[in-house]
């Protein structure tokens, strides 16, 4: 009986000392998640075309960290994104705001789309008032016939 | 003729728009800072670390922060500039050792000269981050008020001191 429990306090004490190593290692995983969510909608700006999560740049890693630590200190997403506007300005961010400057980048593409379709639809209909506006007289229509190789009617 | 009109205008308008976007730098960001209070920072000396180099010092002068670090190849390209806008009379020149070892720093400076009226050392780079520092060099021109005026981005070259950054200095003295 001794023997037993002796046992079973051992491998209770492991199991504890497992998840108490286990426990900080799944709080990291889900902020290394939470960082890289972040810091893949941010620019790095020493290698424009990458962002700061994908990014191995001296900076990109410093800004990484920045993430970190912010998120550990509690603040919010809005604020860290917050933060780096001020610093660098949108241009750090991939979605840019929407805001008088930017109106043309969001609804340009729609304007355009608009612009093209109106004039398609223009240009489709005036061809079938072309194509409609003269019927062939009976003289044309035999001219047709003979043409086509089924001769007169 | 009217059905090319249409074409025309729009290729003009296209070759208009390339033509601006081959002219301009993507490398240079425009700075959110511009007509904004210069970030305040309390950093060590390089010379002497225990004393303070501090934005709130600079109260009630024109300054010239400048981002330099002794492993920065164009920093020793713009050298000689910085060091002939040090010696403009109403401007200070503060350099900010950026993520820098100290030794290397005071090795460069006595090889090449050191032109600046105080050295903050930014070893671990928040001071760059708070200033927007993505490519060392830089340079901030800062007035009396402590706001931020002028942004270079890369070296300072001829060109650059004698176009906007002198201009500007002057201006802020005036």
């Amino acid at each position: 009986m001794v023997r037993v429990l002796i046992a079973l306090a051992c491998s209770l004490a492991a199991l504890s000392a497992g998840a108490q190593q286990a426990r900080p290692r799944a709080e990291d995983a889900a902020l290394e998640e939470r960082v890289l969510a972040i810091a893949g909608e941010l620019r790095c700006l020493v290698c424009q075309n990458e962002t700061i999560a994908d990014s191995r740049a001296d900076l990109a890693v410093d800004l990484r960290n920045q993430v970190r630590d912010q998120l550990r200190a509690g603040k919010s997403e809005r604020d860290i994104r917050d933060y780096m506007v001020q610093r660098y300005g949108d241009f750090v961010l991939y979605k840019p705001p929407v805001k008088p400057i930017t109106w043309l980048l969001w609804i340009g593409p729609f304007v355009l789309l608009a612009a093209m379709a109106a004039w398609l639809w223009r240009t489709l209909r005036r061809r079938k008032a072309l194509a409609s506006a003269a019927p062939l007289s009976e003289a044309e229509q035999q001219r047709a016939r003979i043409l086509l190789g089924q001769g007169p009617k | 003729m009217k059905r090319y009109f249409v074409p025309l205008v729009v290729f003009v308008l296209m070759a208009g728009f390339l033509a601006v976007g081959l002219k301009l730098n993507p490398r240079e960001v425009p700075s959110p800072l511009i007509n904004k209070t210069a970030p305040v920072f309390d950093l060590p000396q390089l010379h002497d670390p225990g004393l303070r180099v501090t934005a709130e010092q600079m109260k009630g002068q024109v300054w010239v922060l400048n981002v330099f670090a002794s492993w920065c190849t164009p920093c020793l390209a713009e050298h000689p500039y910085v060091t002939q806008l040090a010696r403009q009379p109403g401007v200070k020149v503060i350099g900010l050792n950026y993520k820098d070892r100290a030794e290397d720093a005071k090795g460069w400076l006595r090889k090449h000269g050191d032109p600046y009226a105080a050295i903050a050392v930014d070893a671990d780079g928040r001071v760059g981050i708070d200033y927007g520092v993505y490519g060392v060099p830089e340079t901030f021109v800062i007035d009396k008020h402590g706001v931020v005026r002028h942004k270079q981005i890369g070296p300072i070259t001829p060109q650059a001191l004698k176009d906007d950054i002198l201009p500007m200095l002057a201006k802020l003295n005036g």
